[in-house]
């Protein structure tokens, strides 16, 4: 499966950026030098690529140990602020997801819901150094007898916080419409009758996965920009699937790879964490995220030259199609047209709106081209990803 | 001639009272009404466009405050905090009216609050609570 050659090391790409001579630019800059310059000389010219994304990710949470209480406890059911966090592991552990509601939270009843409060606020707070409610109960053991614990705590009470995320960084995503003849509230945002809008969520060519289209460079223990702290791919995401329909670039056309990502919570900023209520879906977590790509050959500079107009997605219709299961897709759109606020689908003009934010994308990637100039080495995958072969 | 987008509250009392046709015949201003709703204890809220003079715009407020009708100006009343909003764009699919816009040159998302009608979607669509104010419906 991996049928690739490294033509530029990782210890040449390492020391280049030890000695400072590394050339690093951000994804969106790419495609001008690969233009301008070919392939060839883009590929001996350029050591790194940086991506980012940040968008609403609901496969994310964080294990948290809150400390040995005295006398001790083997906590079977922990809240955070009222927000229920899973306790099946070990006495003190507890993991707070991102899309678990508050206690009491009226959900849908009056539709759309508002979803004020969840898991991926309580992660906002504890980032943010505020205080939260910890309540935990127990059945009591001979050697965890304390049944009911109540404390009011900030990130620096807990002894571990880190975020882990089963799904992130979708490499690519559909472009969402509704064909119905009612407004409908999805995670996908809120989507007006007969095709009265489009929304999408990828940062496109900035987008990290859609970069290194076979996983090449990216797998597991790649080093990453996660929550504004230095993190790492755990493993292949949940849902991962490499070998969905491509284009002659070899890039996904729909939504194909995922990753699993972890990173310290207590070194994250809240600027790049933020809790998400989306009406009449639910409660989630916005993360920033990003991964340095390094150009090890001159394939990988071709796949990080490739911009917003070489870069497609399905659109789907959310209003019938989406929720009953049919794989229908109504058409494909490039990354540029929905940039352009604008498209053509079935003969109409569609208004589009992006849902993850770009110019956080672009701020993430600047910020990892930073953390290179400053020393910051690439990590080489340990593992690598599933894939399939290079399109030729 | 301006334009300014204003949120009228009618307590119970004046609620069936003609009112705002005067702002046609007497100040020469033309009315637009852009929502209307009667809430379930009587009380009715309108946003309205005046278009006129500033002087005339200015009169026909004073004139609808002096009826006892509760008046907000909307390009003062509707907030995004700058600190919270992230530019993801979510608000910019439901803004009827392109107060709330994306530069292309930068993806950033624009706020304009005087072409806001108050309609409050862009507190419905916002993800992160960014955008707060007046609006048409009775806060809960």
């Amino acid at each position: 499966m991996s049928d690739f050659e490294i033509k530029k090391s990782y210890d040449e790409i390492n020391r280049k950026i030890k000695d400072g001579r590394a050339v690093v630019v951000t994804a969106d800059e790419m495609p001008k030098i690969v233009s301008d310059e070919g392939v060839k000389n883009a590929f001996k010219k350029v050591d790194v690529v940086t991506t980012g994304t940040f968008g609403i990710m609901c496969s994310s949470g964080a294990f948290i140990n809150f400390g040995h209480t005295r006398p001790k406890m083997k906590a079977s059911r922990v809240w955070l602020n009222d927000v229920e966090a899973y306790a099946g592991i070990a006495a003190v552990d507890c993991y707070i997801g991102a899309t678990q509601v508050r206690e009491n939270d009226p959900l849908n009843m009056v539709h759309p819901g508002k979803f004020t409060y969840g898991g991926g606020h309580v992660i906002e707070d504890l980032i943010s150094g505020r205080e939260v409610k910890l309540y935990a109960t127990s059945y009591g053991t001979d050697c965890y007898p304390l049944k009911e614990f109540d404390k009011t705590i900030t990130m620096k009470d807990l002894r571990d916080a880190f975020l882990y995320n089963p799904r992130n960084s979708y490499q690519n995503y559909n472009c969402a419409v509704n064909m119905s003849q009612k407004t409908i509230y999805t995670y996908m945002g809120i989507l007006r009758p007969e095709m009265g809008n489009a929304t999408y969520s990828s940062a496109g060519m900035l987008s990290p996965l859609l970069n290194d289209p076979y996983y090449w460079t990216i797998g597991v223990g790649t080093k990453i920009f996660l929550g504004g702290a230095v993190g790492a791919v755990s493993w292949q995401g949940t849902q991962h699937s490499p070998d969905s329909t491509r284009g002659d670039n070899g890039i996904p056309r729909e939504g194909s790879g995922t990753i699993a990502v972890t990173g310290n919570l207590k070194e994250m900023s809240h600027e790049y964490i933020r809790g998400a209520s989306i009406a009449g879906y639910g409660c989630s977590l916005m993360v920033g995220l990003g991964i340095p790509v390094p150009i090890i050959n001159e394939e990988m500079a071709y796949f990080t030259g490739q911009s917003d107009r070489d870069i497609f997605c399905q659109v789907i219709d959310y209003g019938s199609d989406y929720p009953n299961g049919e794989p229908r897709r109504l058409g494909e759109v490039s990354y540029a047209e929905l940039k352009s606020g604008k498209f053509e689908l079935m003969g109409r003009t569609v208004q589009t709106a992006p849902l993850s934010s770009y110019p956080m994308a672009k701020k993430i990637a600047a910020a990892i081209k930073d953390w290179i100039v400053n020393g910051f080495t690439i990590g080489e995958p340990q593992i690598q990803f599933p894939t399939v072969p290079l399109k030729k | 001639m301006k334009s300014k987008n204003i949120l009228l509250i009618f307590n119970k009392n004046i609620m069936y009272k003609p009112i705002i046709f005067r702002l046609a015949k007497d100040f020469d201003v033309i009315f637009n009404v852009l929502e209307a709703k009667i809430f379930p204890k009587l009380e009715g809220r309108i946003i309205l466009e005046l278009r006129g003079s500033d002087d005339d715009i200015e009169k026909s407020i004073i004139y609808l405050k002096n009826e006892g009708v509760t008046i907000e100006v909307l390009a003062d009343r509707i907030y995004r905090d700058d600190d919270r909003c992230v530019h993801c764009g979510a608000c910019t699919s439901v803004c009827r009216v392109d107060a709330l816009f994306i530069d292309r040159s930068t993806m950033e998302v624009n706020f304009y609050p005087e072409k806001c009608v108050a309609c409050g979607l862009c507190k419905v669509a916002c993800p992160v609570n960014a955008m707060s104010g007046a609006s048409i419906d009775i806060e809960s």
